[in-house]
C-alpha cells in the first residue's frame, strides 16, 4: 500500500535515458545469467498462463457437458438430483442462499470490524490495544471447520432466545418469522460468517486507520475539533477506500466458505422467504455435502455451480474495484 | 504493512493451530476404538485368517456407512497377516465406484450394486472380466426420536412417509395416538432431519418408504433428498447430533448412532407384533432378499415391504466390489485374504458387537464361493 508515500513529494522522475538503458539491457540480455533469468521468469509466467487456460477449459467443458444434459433449467431450477435420468438440477437456491448469508454477514461484521479498528487505534491504551490485535489475528487463525463445530454446539443452540424475540416483535416482517424449528437458518449462518470475517476486516482497516497522516488529525484538533470529529472529518474519509477493501477481503471468504455453513445450516432446496426458518443453502456447501456420493455426472453439475460462484465472486470484486476507483478522488488518500 | 512482524505473529499462529487439529485429530479419528476391542476378545482366532502370499499394501475407497466395519475387520486381520497393509477410506460410495472404475483400487465399498454403465467401465479395468457386488456388511438404520417422555413409540410406514413429508407436524396427531394408545404424547411441533449431503441411508430409507406407503411418498428415490420440508444435517452423525441435541426431532441413521437421549423407534411393518430395530431382526429381513446379480454378481434386492415376523425392514446392505477376472496380479492375494476373512463366519461375528448385521448363511455361503474364484 502505498498511501504512506501519498502526502510526501513525489520523487523527481528519473531521467528518461538511464530507464532506457535498463529497459533496452533486460531486453537484449548480453551476458548469459542474464539471458537464463530473463528465460527461467518468462517461462514462468507463461506456464502460469497456460496452467490457467487449461484450468478454465477443463472446468468450462465439464461444466458444459453437465449443462447440457440437465432436464431442468440450470438457473432456475429449485432441485438438486443428478443421479436421476435425465438429471435435473438448477443454481437458484445456492445462488440465493451465497447471496444472502453474505450480505447478512457483511451487515454485522463491517460495522463492528470498522469500531474495533477506530477503537484499537484512536482510544484503546497502546498495551491494551496490542493485546486485542493479538487476539483478532487469533480468531483469523481457527480452522473454518472449528467454528463449524462451534456452530453446531453452542451458536445454534444458544440462537432460540434471539430467533423468539425477533419472532415476537418483527415476526409482521415476514423476514423474521419464525416456526420454532432448530435455529438452523441463513441468519445463524450470516451470524457465523459475520464472526469469521471480522478479524480480516478489523485487521486491514486498523492498518489503514493507523496511516491517516498525524498532520491531518492534528489540523483537525487544532480547529477545536472533539475526537469524535477528528474521526468523522480526517480519519473515515482517508480510510473509506481501504475499509471497502477490507470489506471485500471479508466478503470474498464469506462467499466461499464450505465447512462451517455445510455445519451449521439446514440445507433444502428450498427459498424460505423468512431467515429464520431453516433452509436454503450455498455453492460451496452443497459442492462439500454432494461430492463424496456424486457420480461423474453429480461432479460435472457441481463443477458447473462452482464456475457460477467463480463468476459471481468475480462480479463482486469487479464492483467493489469500480466503487473503490470513483471513491479515490474525493477520499483522503489523495488529498 | 508491518510484514516482518505480522509474518512472526502467523508463523507461532500457525504452529498454534497445527498443534490444536493435531490433538483434535488424534481425538477424533479412534471412535471405533472401543467396540472393536471387544469384537477382538470375543472372536480373535488369529490361525482362522488364512494369508497364504498375501502382501503389500491394499488401497480401497467407498462407502462410509461400512466403514467402522471395515476398521474393525482390518484390525483383525492384519494382526494375522502382518505382510498387508490396508487403506480404506470412506470417501463414500460414489467416490468408492469412482476410483475403482479408474483402476485406483484393489476393491470399493459400496452401499449400492454397480449400475450398468459403471459394469462396463470396470470392463476396462478388469482384464478379460467385470466388477461384481458381494454382499458383505448388512446393517438396520433406526429412526431415532427424541420426545422427552416418550420411552417407547411406534410408527408405520404410512406415518413415517406423512411425518417426514410434512403433512404430520405435531407429536399428538391423532395417527401416531392411533399406534400407541399407551404413551403420553406431548403438544410438540415434529422436527423431522434428513441427511443433506447423498448418502446410501437416504437411498434405502425412501426405498422403504416407496415399497410400504407408496401413495404418502410419492417421489422416485435416490441419494439425494427429494420431499421438500423438514431439517437436514451432513453425515449420520449429524443427524444423529441434531436430533440428540432437539426436542421433538426423529431422524434416521445406522443403529450404531442410537444412544442416551436418542430412542429407536420399533416399526409396525404389518406382522403379529412390532419389530424393534435390532442386528438380529436385520438379518432376518436380508434373508428375504432375492439375488438379481447375474453370473458372479450377487447383488441382492431386498423386500422393503417384508411383513415376515420379527424381520426388520429398514435395512441396508453394503457391498464389496472387485474384478471377477482380472484383478491386479500384485493385489490380487491380499485381496482375496481379506475378502475371504470378511466372508468367514469369523468375519461375519466381528459384525454383531459392533451393531452391523451379518449377511444370512445361504448368501454368505454363495459369497464364499465367489471369493474363491476370483482371478
Amino acid at each position: 500500500m502505498d498511501i504512506t508515500t501519498q502526502h510526501v513529494e513525489a520523487p523527481p522522475p528519473a531521467p528518461r535515458p538511464k530507464q532506457a538503458e535498463q529497459k533496452r539491457a533486460a531486453r537484449g540480455a548480453t551476458r548469459p545469467g542474464d539471458r537464463i533469468f530473463l528465460g527461467l521468469s518468462r517461462g514462468s509466467g507463461i506456464f502460469l498462463l497456460v496452467i490457467m487456460a487449461a484450468i478454465a477449459v477443463f472446468l468450462t467443458y465439464r461444466a458444459s457437458l453437465a449443462i447440457s444434459k440437465d432436464d431442468g433449467n440450470f438457473l432456475t431450477t429449485f432441485e438438486w438430483n443428478t443421479n436421476l435420468n435425465p438429471p435435473v438440477f438448477g443454481i437458484a437456491v445456492l445462488a440465493f442462499g451465497t447471496v444472502v448469508s453474505s450480505i447478512i454477514a457483511m451487515v454485522i461484521a463491517v460495522p463492528i470490524a470498522v469500531a474495533i479498528a477506530l477503537f484499537l487505534t484512536h482510544y484503546a491504551p497502546r498495551k491494551l490495544s496490542g493485546l486485542i490485535a493479538y487476539v483478532i489475528d487469533l480468531l483469523a487463525a481457527v480452522p473454518s471447520i472449528v467454528y463449524g463445530l462451534w456452530g453446531a454446539l453452542i451458536l445454534v443452540p444458544h440462537m432460540t432466545g434471539l430467533f423468539g424475540w425477533l419472532d415476537e416483535y418483527l415476526g409482521w416482517t415476514g423476514i423474521f418469522s419464525w416456526d420454532g424449528g432448530a435455529p438452523r437458518s441463513m441468519l445463524t449462518v450470516g451470524i457465523l460468517l459475520a464472526i469469521m470475517i471480522l478479524p480480516i476486516i478489523t485487521n486491514v482497516s486498523r492498518e489503514v486507520f493507523r496511516q491517516v497522516p498525524q498532520m491531518h488529525e492534528e489540523a483537525a484538533l487544532a480547529l477545536g475539533a472533539t475526537r469524535w470529529e477528528v474521526i468523522r472529518i480526517a480519519v473515515i474519509p482517508f480510510g473509506r477506500s481501504g475499509v471497502i477493501s477490507a470489506s471485500m477481503l471479508g466478503l470474498g471468504r464469506a462467499l466461499g466458505e464450505t465447512m462451517a455453513v455445510a455445519t451449521v445450516l439446514s440445507p433444502t432446496f428450498d427459498i424460505q422467504a423468512s431467515l429464520l426458518d431453516p433452509g436454503g443453502g450455498t455453492f460451496a456447501q452443497n459442492i462439500a455435502s454432494k461430492f463424496g456420493e456424486a457420480t461423474t455426472q453429480g461432479r460435472d453439475a457441481l463443477i458447473a455451480s462452482g464456475l457460477v460462484l467463480f463468476v459471481i465472486t468475480l462480479l463482486v470484486n469487479g464492483a467493489a474495484r469500480a466503487i473503490i476507483a470513483r471513491r479515490k478522488e474525493y477520499s483522503g488518500a489523495n488529498a | 504493512m508491518k510484514l516482518q512482524r505480522m509474518n512472526r505473529r502467523a508463523l507461532s499462529l500457525g504452529a498454534l493451530a497445527v498443534s490444536g487439529a493435531l490433538a483434535l485429530t488424534a481425538c477424533g479419528s479412534d471412535d471405533t476404538g472401543g467396540s472393536s476391542d471387544s469384537s477382538a476378545s470375543s472372536s480373535a482366532n488369529a490361525s482362522a485368517i488364512k494369508c497364504d502370499d498375501a502382501k503389500g499394501q491394499l488401497l480401497a475407497d467407498g462407502s462410509s456407512a461400512q466403514k467402522n466395519a471395515i476398521d474393525a475387520w482390518v484390525k483383525q486381520f492384519t494382526q494375522a497377516c502382518s505382510g498387508v497393509q490396508i487403506n480404506y477410506k470412506g470417501g463414500g460410495s460414489g467416490a468408492g465406484v469412482t476410483a475403482f472404475t479408474q483402476g485406483q483400487v484393489a476393491f470399493a465399498g459400496s452401499d449400492s450394486a454397480l449400475k450398468p454403465e459403471e459394469v462396463t467401465a470396470s470392463k476396462s479395468v478388469c482384464s478379460g472380466g467385470q466388477g461384481i457386488d458381494l454382499p458383505m456388511v448388512g446393517g438396520p438404520i433406526a429412526l431415532g426420536y427424541n420426545v422427552a417422555g416418550v420411552d417407547n413409540l411406534v410408527l408405520d410406514a404410512k406415518t413415517l412417509a406423512l411425518i417426514f413429508n410434512d403433512k404430520i407436524t405435531n407429536w399428538n396427531d391423532k395417527a401416531i395416538k392411533a399406534l400407541n394408545p399407551d404413551a403420553k404424547l406431548p403438544d410438540l411441533k415434529i422436527q423431522a432431519f434428513h441427511r443433506s449431503d447423498e448418502s446410501g441411508t437416504t437411498d434405502n430409507f425412501t426405498k422403504y418408504l416407496i415399497a410400504s406407503a407408496k401413495s404418502d411418498w410419492p417421489y422416485e428415490g435416490g441419494k439425494a433428498w427429494q420431499a421438500k420440508g423438514g431439517q437436514s444435517a451432513a453425515g449420520s452423525s449429524g443427524v444423529a447430533q441434531q436430533v440428540k441435541q432437539t426436542n421433538g426431532a426423529i431422524g434416521y441413521f445406522e443403529l450404531s448412532y442410537v444412544g442416551d437421549a436418542v430412542k429407536p423407534v420399533t416399526i409396525d411393518t404389518g406382522a403379529s407384533a412390532p419389530v424393534e430395530a435390532t442386528v438380529e431382526n436385520a438379518t432376518k429381513a436380508i434373508a428375504d432378499a432375492k439375488v438379481v446379480g447375474t453370473g458372479k454378481d450377487l447383488s441382492l434386492e431386498l423386500n422393503y415391504a417384508t411383513k415376515a415376523e420379527g424381520a426388520y425392514p429398514i435395512t441396508l446392505v453394503t457391498y464389496e466390489i472387485v474384478c471377477d477376472k482380472g484383478n491386479k496380479a500384485a493385489t490380487l492375494p491380499a485381496t482375496k485374504a481379506f475378502l475371504r476373512y470378511l466372508a468367514s463366519e469369523d468375519g461375519q461375528n466381528v459384525l454383531t458387537s459392533i451393531k452391523y448385521a451379518p449377511i444370512p448363511a445361504d448368501i454368505i455361503a454363495k459369497v464364499r464361493t465367489t471369493v474363491e474364484g476370483l482371478s
